[in-house]
């Protein structure tokens, strides 16, 4: 599996490059966020808010009104936690094409409950006009910022930084509202987001060598959550379904599908991984991953209570899974 | 009338405009039996002279008569309008015009009547179920551009707009009007902050200071005094005026920008031209009659403006 790094910073640099509307505003995080490149690229486009959140939500929303298109980068938490009144108000009921990058998703930072998003979906969610977006890789990274600049209204996009892995095929782009198709199955339909599909891609692995066909879809668009694709999966699932997600299970993804499945009338069980109603704490994202069960053995220790059964699948064998970027089944000719 | 406006001086019918303004939102006050009263008392003169002498607007672009609520923006409603038009066309030589505290809707509207920019038939769809004249004024409201509902947010959406301006090479000003109140909130300091940081001098605040909040008395509520030092120390260039003396008021709009934002203090009474207000005192910020008798000796104050 390739790893890249600082995806996002050499992208936004290329991308932005024959778009003088786009300006990106930084709340003294611009090392942090991946902006400093663009910075040093197009000086006269970045503006520097300050530690002033509630301000630069504002101060995009009048840039945006002007034919601007902002793209405010800062940690996710500082976003919707300390300016959602004025993302509401000064963002999103006026459908402005403000485009707003939250990083440090979950458990992605060892910064403790303060500098960890566990509930920022939930409540973007929440938002009309709101759109999300979740990326998973360094795929997700590079071509989402297309679909951002399709958007006729404001964009969350729950972002990722530092080193990214290349979980798919860099033909494949990242589509508003179509999930990735990672592996196909009838046993049990797997909807895995944001950083928990390369997890989950390490268990559906060890479960194909026990007999268990799992249906794997990549979800990067939250909201809005209509993919056919998705429910079609869902009405098809023998055994039932799995979530998984780095955010609280209330609200997030296992809410979207749980809210699909009940309004399209399927009754089939459904098993949310994530964060359960807590906050975490500051440590390491493994650390994290493992006691939050956030990890390929909680989605294992999942597919076993659906199933009704143990496969006594070890860490070890779960370690020993070499992941190698894939392409989507949807072009199956291209593996 | 029409004879004596030709021959009038701005100052003249800014004080005309100005006391327009105070009968309308007392007669609505009186009619309704509730109203933003204190804040058209103290407001009338700051915004008669943003609208007669300091603004550079284009006529209105709005029907006199406002259209009913279009629905809310997004991106399958088209239909949707901002209430900008009846400050004229958005042109880069022209200012804009940006209504922070949203609840002085009533004197707005009332302003708007005053100098011709809307019927005064439309100030009795205030607050009428489908109409777009709303109570707290919304970005559909007549005269308005932003949502400034929720207080404090206006000042950094205008310098949003401010840079976007300058970074386009438009010469139009951008004007807030905001009320004191607004000055205990932390985002207005936020905004104060990135104002002169990035040049801004094309904004121009005027600031209601009539000492007035929800509770009541801000002195009680909480301080904000001194006003005039806590924004110079964040680099605006400040002036303090007597806000109801018209003059004064217009003329540091008049001096050449010199790179910083331009924040006219002007201190007013909530109870100006209306004296029975005193007897509210402390609080004035939503009028209510309490009994008939009441009502009566504003009616009777009415009948003699």
């Amino acid at each position: 599996m390739e790893v890249m790094s600082r995806v996002h910073a050499r992208n936004l640099v290329e991308w932005a490059r024959d778009k003088p509307e786009v300006v990106v505003l930084s709340a003294d995080l611009t090392g942090s966020t991946e902006i400093d490149l663009f910075r040093d690229a197009y000086p006269d486009r970045f503006f520097s808010m300050g530690m002033a959140e509630q301000n630069m939500m504002s101060f995009a929303g009048g840039l945006a009104r002007e034919g601007f298109y902002p793209f405010v980068h800062t940690f996710a938490v500082f976003i919707y936690r300390r300016a959602y009144d004025q993302i509401a108000a000064s963002i999103a009921y006026p459908n402005l094409p403000v485009r707003i990058f939250g990083f440090l998703p979950g458990v992605t930072t060892p910064g403790g409950a303060t500098h960890q998003a566990i509930e920022d979906i939930a409540v973007m969610c929440a938002l009309p006009n709101m759109t999300i977006l979740e990326v998973g890789d360094a795929t997700d990274v590079e071509t989402m910022l297309d679909v951002a600049q399709s958007i006729n209204g404001p964009l969350y996009v729950r972002m990722l930084r530092g080193e990214i892995p290349r979980l798919f095929s860099k033909t494949e782009p990242l589509r508003l509202g179509q999930a990735r198709i990672l592996s196909t199955g009838a046993d049990i339909v797997l909807f895995s987001s944001g950083i928990c599909t390369e997890e989950a891609m390490r268990a559906t692995q060890a479960l194909a060598a026990r007999g268990v066909s799992v249906q794997h879809m990549h979800i990067s668009t939250l909201k809005p959550f209509k993919d056919p694709a998705v429910l079609e999966a869902a009405a098809q699932a023998r055994y039932g379904m799995i979530t998984m997600e780095n955010h609280t299970i209330l609200g997030g993804l296992g809410t979207c599908v749980a809210e699909m499945m009940a309004e399209a009338g399927i009754g089939k069980r459904l098993v949310r991984v994530g964060i359960r109603d807590t906050f975490l704490h500051g440590a390491s994202r493994p650390y994290l991953m493992k006691k939050y069960g956030l990890d390929a053995m909680a989605l294992i220790r999942a597919v076993e209570k659906l199933l009704d059964t143990t496969f006594g699948i070890t860490e070890a064998d779960l370690a020993a899974i070499r992941l190698e970027s894939v392409h989507s089944a949807a072009k199956a000719e291209a593996l | 009338m029409a004879i004596s406006e030709e021959v009038l001086s701005w100052q003249d019918r800014a004080r005309r405009v100005a006391w327009g303004i105070r009968k309308r939102v007392l007669e609505h006050t009186i009619a309704s039996n509730g109203g933003y009263l204190s804040q058209a008392c103290s407001s009338a003169e700051i915004l008669a002279t943003l609208y007669i002498k300091v603004m550079k607007l284009g006529p209105s672009q709005a029907p006199m008569l406002p259209p009913p609520f279009p629905g809310v923006p997004g991106k399958d409603n088209p239909h949707y309008f901002t209430g900008a038009g009846y400050n004229g066309p958005k042109a880069p030589d022209l200012d804009r015009f940006f209504l922070s505290p949203a609840h002085y809707a009533l004197a707005l509207y009332a302003t708007l009547i005053e100098v011709g920019r809307m019927a005064p038939e439309g100030l009795a769809m205030f607050n009428k179920d489908g109409s777009s004249v709303e109570m707290i004024g919304a970005e559909h409201s007549p005269g308005m551009e932003v949502t400034c509902g929720s207080l404090g947010q206006t000042l950094s959406q205008a310098a949003g707009i401010a840079l976007a301006r300058k970074l386009h090479g438009e010469t139009g000003r951008v004007w807030v009007f905001m009320s004191d109140g607004e000055f205990q909130s932390g985002q207005t300091w936020e905004a104060m902050q990135v104002l002169p940081f990035y040049n801004l001098d094309n904004v121009g605040v005027y600031v209601d200071v009539n000492g007035q909040q929800c509770d009541g008395k801000m002195e009680d509520v909480m301080r904000i005094e001194p006003l005039r030092s806590r924004a110079e120390a964040f680099g605006a260039r400040v002036f303090q005026v007597d806000g109801h003396d018209v003059n004064a008021l217009a003329a540091p709009a008049e001096m050449p920008t010199d790179g910083r934002p331009l924040v006219i203090l002007a201190y007013t009474n909530p109870c100006q031209g209306i004296g029975l207000l005193e007897a509210r005192r402390p609080r004035l910020h939503y009028v209510r009659f309490k009994d008939e008798e009441e009502r009566a000796k504003y009616a009777a104050v009415l009948a003699k403006m």
